[in-house]
C-alpha cells in the first residue's frame, strides 16, 4: 500500500477549525478534565495534551465544551482504548465510525490505539486483553489497521502493550511483529517505555533488547507512566501497568536512551488513578521536556505535524 | 444488539478461550496462557480478571456515586460485583454502561430494607444521560410568548434532547439530592412520592421536584403532544394541576426546545 | 393514556400570562433580589447545588491501565452498615437497612 497516510486528505472538504499546534519534540500529558481550571489559571504550557478518544464519544455537555477549550491553545492526541484491534473478529462499525468523527472534529496532531483487543461477541471486558503473536493474528491485525488508517484518512500509532501473561501458541516476538505490522500496514508507533519494562520485567526479557529490536526510525511518539510491583505464582516480582505514581527511575533511563538514539521524539506522561494535582503532573511533563531539550532541534517525525 | 457477532477468521479461539474466565473466579486458568519458560499464570492471569472487575466496578460507582454513599463502599462493591457478572458491557462506551443496575438494585435481595433505591439509581443514571446528551438550545419565554394566543393550544414542542423524567413511588429525587451533596445527610421521609425532572439547558445538569401533574404534562410535550392535550391530561390525572405553574416549570426548567421549523401547527 | 379533554387555547392564554408575570417578577433587579431569587430557585431546583459536581462527577472513564487494587475473587462482603441508608425513614416507620446476608 502505498496511500501517504501522513496527509490530511480532504483538507477543502473540511477546513480546519483549529489551529495546527506543534507536537515535535514536545512532551505532553493525559488530559484529566478536573485539571482544565488550574491549566487555564498558570503559564500556558508548551506541550500537548491527550485524551481518551472513547470518553468524548458522548453526543454533547461538558466534556466537549472543556475540550473546545483546550484545543485552541494546544495539540491533542487522541488515544483509542476501545477498537479491539487485536480482536479475531471484526472492527465493531459503529465505533469506528464514532472514532472517524472525533478525528474529523478534533483534528489531533497524533492518532494511535492498542496492540490488544477488548471485545468479545458482544461483551466488552475494559481492559487491554493480550493475544498471541502468530501469522494468523498478524494477518487480522494488519487488516484492521487497514481498514482503521482507511477510515480516518491517517497514519494511526500503534501501542506496544503491558502484558503478564505469554500464549503457547505464539511463534514471534513482539518487536519482529510490530516490525512487520508497520513495513505492511504503514502505520507507526507508539513507543510506551514504561510498558516495554513491564512487560520485560514479567516475562524476563531485557528491555534494552527490546529497545534496540523495535523500529524506532516508525515511532511517533512515546508514553511514559508509573507502575506498581506484585508478585507472580513463584513470588517474583510481576509488575502492574498502573498509571498511578510518578514514572519509575529505571524507565527515565530507558527514555534517555531511546532519545539520545531517535532524537526528540514527542513524549507523554499518563497518569489515570490516584490523579495528583496538576503542577505535579506538569512536573513530570517538565522532566520529560527537560531530557527531549537536551536531545536538540526536534527530528523531522512524519506525524509530528 | 449487533447481529451476526464474529465469523472468526482464521479459526482463531484465543479470544473465546482467554475471556471465558474473566467474570468467573470459579473457573480455572485457561491453559492457552503462561508464564515465562512455562511458568505458572494463575496470578499473572488473575491480573486480567481484577482490571476487568476492578475497572467495571468503578465505572458503576461512577455512574452511581448516590447509591455508593446511601449504602456505604463495601455494600456497593458487592452489589455492583454481581450485576457486572450478571450483565457485562455490551458496548465499548462506558458511559452507556449501567442502564440495567436500577432494576438490577430493585431485584437485589439484600437491597430489600431500601425499595426507594431502584428509583433514585435511575434518576442518577438520567443525571449522566442528560450530562452527555447533545447540546440544544431550549425553548425560552419569548418563544411562547410570540405564539399568537389562538394557536396555543395547538402548538406543538420538541423534546430537550437532556431531559429525563424519572417517577417515584418514594422520594426519591430527595435522597438523590442528599446524598449528591456534600453535607451530611439528615433524617429523610422516604414515604412521599416524586417525581424528577432532569434537564441540562446549558452546561449544567439540573434535577428538579415537580409538582403534581407536571411530570404528565411535560411527558406529553416531550412525546409531541400539543400543549391543550397536555394540560388536559395533566389535569385528569391530577385535578390539582396548576397550569400557570406547569407552563413557568416549563420556560424555568428547558425541558423541551422549539419545534423544528415545519412542525409548528 | 389520552387526554378526553384538551385544554383551550383562550385557557392557556391566561395561564401563559401569569406565568410569564411570575418569571418576570422573579427576574433580578437588584443584587438583592438576585441573591433571593437565586435562593428561591436553590430551595426548589436540587440542580443548584449540585453544580459544583459537574467536574467531578463526570462519570466513568476509560482505561487504559492495570489496576493494582485487588478486587475480583469474593462473592461476599462484610455487613458493615457504612452509609447514610438509616437516615432515610420508610411509610411504615421504618428505617433503609442492607439486607444481612
Amino acid at each position: 500500500m502505498t496511500r501517504d497516510l501522513t496527509a490530511h486528505p480532504n483538507r477543502e472538504a473540511f477546513p480546519p477549525r483549529f489551529p495546527a499546534h506543534p507536537v515535535a519534540g514536545l512532551a505532553g500529558t493525559s488530559f484529566k478534565p478536573a485539571h482544565l481550571q488550574a491549566i487555564l489559571a498558570g503559564p500556558r504550557p508548551r506541550g500537548f495534551f491527550e485524551i481518551h478518544a472513547e470518553n468524548y464519544m458522548g453526543a454533547g455537555g461538558p466534556p466537549h465544551r472543556a475540550l473546545e477549550t483546550l484545543r485552541r491553545d494546544h495539540a491533542v492526541s487522541l488515544h483509542g482504548v476501545c477498537l479491539s484491534i487485536g480482536a479475531p473478529q471484526p472492527l465493531d462499525k459503529a465505533h469506528l465510525a464514532r472514532f472517524r468523527a472525533l478525528v474529523r472534529r478534533w483534528e489531533p496532531a497524533l492518532v494511535s490505539e492498542h496492540l490488544a483487543w477488548s471485545t468479545h461477541g458482544t461483551t466488552y471486558f475494559n481492559d487491554l486483553l493480550p493475544l498471541p503473536l502468530t501469522e494468523a493474528t498478524l494477518a487480522v491485525v494488519c487488516d484492521h489497521i487497514d481498514e482503521v488508517q482507511e477510515a480516518i484518512g491517517r497514519r494511526l500509532l500503534l501501542e506496544n502493550p503491558s502484558t503478564y501473561v505469554l500464549y503457547r501458541e505464539s511463534t514471534m516476538s513482539e518487536t519482529d511483529f510490530l516490525h512487520t505490522v508497520t513495513r505492511r500496514t504503514g502505520c507507526g508507533l507508539l513507543l510506551d517505555v514504561n510498558n516495554v519494562f513491564v512487560s520485560a520485567t514479567n516475562h524476563g526479557f531485557s528491555p534494552l533488547a527490546y529497545l534496540a529490536d523495535v523500529p524506532l526510525a516508525s515511532v511517533g511518539e512515546i508514553h511514559l507512566a508509573g507502575h506498581t510491583q506484585q508478585s507472580d505464582d513463584e513470588g517474583d516480582p510481576l509488575l502492574i501497568d498502573s498509571h498511578d505514581r510518578p514514572v519509575a527511575d529505571a524507565v527515565w533511563t530507558l527514555f534517555e536512551s531511546v532519545i539520545a538514539r531517535a532524537g526528540p521524539i514527542p513524549t507523554l506522561i499518563e497518569w489515570d488513578s490516584e490523579i495528583p494535582e496538576w503542577p505535579r503532573l506538569e512536573a513530570e511533563a517538565a522532566a520529560a521536556q527537560a531530557i527531549l531539550d537536551r536531545a536538540g532541534a526536534p527530528a523531522g517525525r512524519a506525524d509530528a505535524a | 444488539m449487533r447481529p451476526d457477532p464474529l465469523p472468526p477468521t482464521s479459526g482463531a479461539t484465543y479470544a473465546a478461550d482467554f475471556s471465558a474466565a474473566l467474570l468467573d473466579p470459579g473457573r480455572e486458568t485457561p491453559p492457552l496462557v503462561s508464564g515465562p519458560a512455562s511458568k505458572a499464570a494463575a496470578k499473572r492471569y488473575a491480573v486480567y480478571r481484577n482490571n476487568v472487575t476492578v475497572s467495571l466496578i468503578d465505572a458503576l460507582a461512577a455512574v452511581y456515586p448516590a447509591v455508593q454513599r446511601i449504602t456505604g463502599v463495601e455494600f456497593f462493591r458487592a452489589m455492583a460485583r454481581f450485576h457486572i457478572r450478571e450483565t457485562p458491557p455490551a458496548s465499548p462506551l462506558l458511559i452507556e454502561y449501567g442502564r440495567d443496575f436500577p432494576a438490577f438494585i430493585a431485584r437485589y435481595e439484600y437491597a430489600e430494607g431500601m425499595p426507594w433505591l431502584a428509583d433514585t439509581a435511575r434518576i442518577e443514571r438520567a443525571w449522566l444521560d442528560a450530562y452527555h446528551a447533545a447540546d440544544a438550545t431550549a425553548l425560552a419565554a419569548s418563544d411562547l410568548a410570540s405564539v399568537p394566543a389562538e394557536r396555543l393550544g395547538g402548538l406543538v414542542l420538541a423534546p430537550h434532547p437532556a431531559t429525563r423524567i424519572v417517577r417515584s413511588r418514594f422520594a426519591a429525587a430527595t435522597i438523590f439530592a442528599a446524598n449528591r451533596a456534600a453535607a451530611p445527610v439528615g433524617s429523610i421521609d422516604a414515604g412521599e412520592a416524586e417525581d424528577a425532572l432532569i434537564t441540562r439547558p446549558e452546561l449544567d445538569v439540573v434535577v428538579r421536584r415537580l409538582a403534581p401533574g407536571e411530570a404528565v404534562f411535560l411527558s406529553a410535550l416531550c412525546a409531541g403532544r400539543p400543549l391543550g392535550e397536555a394540560a388536559g391530561a395533566a389535569l385528569e390525572a391530577h385535578p390539582d394541576f396548576d397550569i400557570a405553574a406547569g407552563l413557568a416549570t416549563l420556560i424555568e426548567s428547558g425541558a423541551c426546545a422549539p419545534a423544528k421549523p415545519g412542525e409548528t401547527p | 393514556m389520552s387526554a378526553k379533554t384538551a385544554i383551550a387555547s383562550i385557557v392557556l392564554a391566561g395561564a401563559l400570562s401569569s406565568a410569564l408575570a411570575t418569571l418576570a417578577s422573579a427576574g433580578p433587579l437588584t443584587e438583592g433580589e438576585k441573591a433571593a431569587a437565586k435562593a428561591a430557585h436553590k430551595e426548589k431546583c436540587f440542580g443548584v447545588a449540585l453544580k459544583g459536581q459537574n467536574d467531578c462527577a463526570a462519570g466513568p472513564g476509560t482505561t487504559c491501565q492495570g489496576t493494582s487494587t485487588v478486587d475480583f475473587q469474593s462473592n461476599s462482603w462484610k455487613f458493615v452498615q457504612h452509609g447514610t441508608c438509616a437516615s432515610i425513614e420508610l411509610p411504615n416507620g421504618k428505617h433503609g437497612s442492607l439486607t444481612a446476608m
